[in-house]
C-alpha cells in the first residue's frame, strides 16, 4: 500500500501537466470560437494571430479560455474527455449499445473491447511464434558453431530495418499468395518478438558455470541431458526476463500491422480518428493499447512469479 | 588401441589410477603455466590417497587429469586399464567439487537424483538410492528442502551424497571440507572413513589440512608448484580403524611432522 502513494503523486503530476497543456495546445481554437461568439482577442485579427504561439495567446488571453478542455475536435482532449469516450466505448457501448454484447449477442464494433480483442488476438499468435522461433533459433545457437557465426548477425541486421517501412510490405507480400486477416498481423509481431527472446535465451542457455558443465562431464551426459536438465532450467529467469519485452513488441508489431489494413484494432482505430481529426478516439484507442501492455506484460510477472517459485529459485 | 591400452597401463596389476611422467602445460595469455610436470603414481584399489601442497600446485588439475575433464599434454595415465576419457565415459568416479555446485532449481533429493535419472537408473531404484545416500550423510528428512535452505555444510553433504548415489568404485574429492568449521569437519572426516571402510572405494582426496590427510588417508601425496610435482609420498601405518583421539597419538604426530617437512622442503626449493 505504501507504493501506491509514489505512484499517485506521479499520476496527479502528469494530469496536473496535461490540463495545464490543454490551453496552450488548443488555443487557436479556442480563440477563434470565443470571438465568434463576440469577445475581443488580443490581438483582435486572425492574421495577427497566426504566427504567435500557442502559449502567448494563452497568456494574452486568460479569461477566454474556458472552452479549451470541452471543444468537439480539440488538438489536444483533456483528459477527462479521454476519460469519457473510454467509458462510451468500451461498459457504455455494450451494455447499453444497440450493437452491444448485451443487446446484440456479439461486441460492438465501435467499441475499444472489440478492437483491443482484435489487437490481443494478433499479439498473443505473433507473440507465440516469435517466442517459439526465438527459443529454436537460441538453442540452434548454442549448439551449433555455424548457427552462432551465421545467424545472430542476420538477427541484428533484421531488427535495423524500421518496421513501419517494413509492414506494408510483408501485407501486400502476402496478400499476394493470397495470406490476409490475422496471420500477416502476426508475422509483424512475432518479427518483432523473436529478437529479445533470442538474445536472452542465448544468454540464458550459456548461463551454467563451468562446474556445472563439468558435473554433466562427470556423468558422461548427453548433450540432450545436459540442455534439458542444466541449460533450459538455468535459462528460464532470463527466458521470463526478454518474455517481457516480446509481448510489448508484440503488440506494437500487431498496432503497426494494423494501420495499413483497415480492418479493426487498435492501431486501425488510431488511424482512423487521424483521418477525421478525432484526437479523442486517438487518445483513447492509445491508453486502450498501454493498458493493454501493461496487462500482457504483468500476466507474465506472474506467470514468472509462479515458475520461480515452483523451481525454488525465487525465495 | 589395444597398443593404446598397453601404452596407458604401466602400474601395478591392482592399480585403479596408474601415471607416468604426467605433464600439463597450460596456454595462457601470460605465456605456458607448468601444472603438472612429470608425475609418476600408482592408487592401488582400496587405498585412501590424500593430495596435499600448497595453493597452485597443481592438485586439483591432477584430479581433472583423472577424472579426464582435462587433458593431460604430456605422460601416460590410466584408470581402471582404460584412458582417463573412456573411464570417465564408463562413468568410473564420482567426483566432489570444491564447491557444493548444487543446482539450484533442484531439490536437494532431486540433485542426488540427477545422476541416476542421467545414467538411466529405474525410477524405484533411484528413490531407494537417494534415501539411502542422504541417510548416510545425515540429511535424511532434506530432500524436499531447496538447496538455499540448507547451510553450507549440509550443501557440501549433499553433494557428497551425490557422488556417492550411483556407487562407482572411485571417488575423487576436491577439498569437500575446505570452507566448514572444524567440528563439522571432524565429523564428516570420521563418516568419510567409515564409507570407505564399509564400501572398500578407492578414494582421492585433495586438502589443505595436514591433520585431516594423515587421520584419512593411507597414502600421503605432497606436492609443490612451479611446476606441480610430486615431492614426497608417505605411507601411513595407522590402522584402518581411526577414531578421532587416534591424532594424540605418537604415530599420527609423527607422520604429521614429515608432512610438514615435505612441505617445507617443497617451498625451499623455489
Ligand atoms: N584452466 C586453466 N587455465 C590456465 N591455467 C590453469 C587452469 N587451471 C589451473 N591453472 C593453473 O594451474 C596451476 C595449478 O592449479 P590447480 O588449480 O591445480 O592448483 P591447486 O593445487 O588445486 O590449488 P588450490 O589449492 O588453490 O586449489 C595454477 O597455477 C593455475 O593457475
Ligand atoms: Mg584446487
Amino acid at each position: 500500500m505504501r507504493s501506491l502513494v509514489p505512484v499517485l503523486v506521479v499520476v496527479l503530476g502528469l494530469l496536473a501537466l496535461w490540463y495545464a497543456a490543454v490551453p496552450v495546445m488548443n488555443a487557436a481554437e479556442t480563440l477563434t470560437r470565443a470571438e465568434r461568439a463576440g469577445a475581443v482577442i488580443d490581438p483582435p485579427t486572425a492574421v495577427e494571430r497566426r504566427d504567435l504561439s500557442g502559449l502567448t495567446l494563452a497568456l494574452r488571453n486568460p479569461g477566454l479560455l474556458g472552452e479549451s478542455w470541452s471543444l468537439e475536435r480539440p488538438r489536444l482532449p483533456a483528459p477527462h474527455q479521454v476519460a469519457a469516450e473510454i467509458w462510451a466505448t468500451t461498459w457504455d457501448e455494450e451494455v447499453n449499445g444497440r450493437r452491444g454484447i448485451v443487446q446484440s449477442g456479439s461486441f460492438s464494433n465501435r467499441s475499444l473491447i472489440y478492437h483491443g480483442g482484435i489487437t490481443l488476438a494478433a499479439t498473443l499468435s505473433g507473440f507465440l511464434i516469435g517466442s517459439i522461433l526465438g527459443i529454436l533459433l537460441a538453442v540452434g545457437i548454442v549448439h551449433s558453431r555455424t548457427m552462432d557465426l551465421s545467424v545472430m548477425p542476420w538477427a541484428i541486421v533484421s531488427q535495423t530495418v524500421p518496421i513501419v517501412a517494413l509492414a506494408p510490405m510483408i501485407i501486400v507480400v502476402l496478400y499476394s499468395v493470397g495470406v490476409q486477416g490475422l496471420l500477416p498481423k502476426a508475422v509483424i509481431s512475432a518479427y518483432l518478438s523473436f529478437f529479445p527472446v533470442v538474445v536472452g535465451m542465448v544468454k540464458g542457455l550459456r548461463a551454467p558455470e563451468r562446474m556445472d558443465l563439468d558435473l554433466m562431464r562427470t556423468y558422461s551426459a548427453s548433450r540432450g541431458q545436459v540442455f534439458w536438465k542444466l541449460r533450459l532450467p538455468a535459462s528460464v529467469p532470463y527466458l521470463f526476463a526478454s518474455l517481457k519485452i516480446a509481448i510489448a513488441a508484440s503488440l506494437v508489431g500487431a498496432i503497426v500491422g494494423e494501420l495499413p489494413v483497415q480492418k479493426g484494432g487498435l492501431g486501425a482505430r488510431m488511424l482512423a480518428g487521424s483521418y477525421y481529426g478525432q484526437t479523442v478516439q486517438i487518445w483513447s484507442a492509445l491508453f486502450a493499447a498501454a493498458v493493454l501492455a501493461a496487462l500482457l506484460v504483468w500476466v507474465i510477472g506472474w506467470a514468472e512469479r509462479r515458475t520461480l517459485r515452483a523451481m525454488g529459485v525465487a525465495g | 588401441m589395444a597398443e593404446a591400452r598397453a601404452a596407458t597401463a604401466p602400474g601395478p596389476a591392482d592399480a585403479v589410477i596408474s601415471a607416468r611422467g604426467l605433464d600439463l602445460t597450460f596456454q595462457t595469455a601470460d605465456g605456458p603455466v607448468h601444472a603438472l610436470k612429470g608425475v609418476d603414481l600408482d592408487i592401488r584399489r582400496g587405498e585412501f590417497v590424500s593430495f596435499i601442497g600448497p595453493s597452485g600446485c597443481g592438485k586439483t588439475t591432477f584430479l581433472r587429469c583423472i577424472a579426464g575433464l582435462e587433458t593431460p599434454t604430456g605422460g601416460t595415465l590410466s584408470v581402471n586399464g582404460m584412458t582417463a576419457d573412456e573411464a570417465r565415459r564408463s562413468r568410473a568416479y564420482g567426483y566432489v567439487f570444491q564447491a557444493a555446485g548444487l543446482y539450484p532449481w533442484r531439490t536437494i533429493g532431486g540433485n542426488v537424483r540427477l545422476p541416476l535419472e542421467i545414467m538411466g537408473f529405474p525410477r524405484a531404484e533411484r528413490d531407494e538410492r537417494v534415501a539411502r545416500v542422504l541417510e548416510l550423510v545425515d540429511l535424511a528428512g532434506f530432500e524436499k528442502k531447496f538447496p538455499w535452505q540448507l547451510s553450507g555444510g549440509m550443501q557440501q553433504r549433499a553433494s557428497i551424497a551425490r557422488a556417492l548415489a550411483f556407487d562407482a568404485d572411485l571417488l575423487l574429492m576436491d577439498e569437500p571440507f575446505g570452507a566448514l568449521d572444524e567440528i563439522v569437519r571432524d565429523r564428516l572426516n570420521e563418516e568419510l572413513l567409515r564409507l570407505w571402510d564399509r564400501t572398500g572405494k578407492t578414494i582421492g582426496f585433495v586438502t589443505h589440512s595436514i591433520p585431516e590427510a594423515v587421520y584419512l588417508s593411507t597414502r600421503i601425496v605432497v606436492m609443490s608448484p612451479r611446476p606441480g610435482r610430486i615431492t614426497d609420498v608417505i605411507d601411513s601405518p595407522l590402522p584402518r580403524e581411526r577414531p578421532l583421539d587416534i591424532r594424540d597419538s605418537r604415530e599420527f604426530i609423527e607422520i604429521a611432522h614429515r608432512v610438514r617437512e615435505g612441505l617445507r622442503a617443497g617451498h625451499v626449493d623455489e
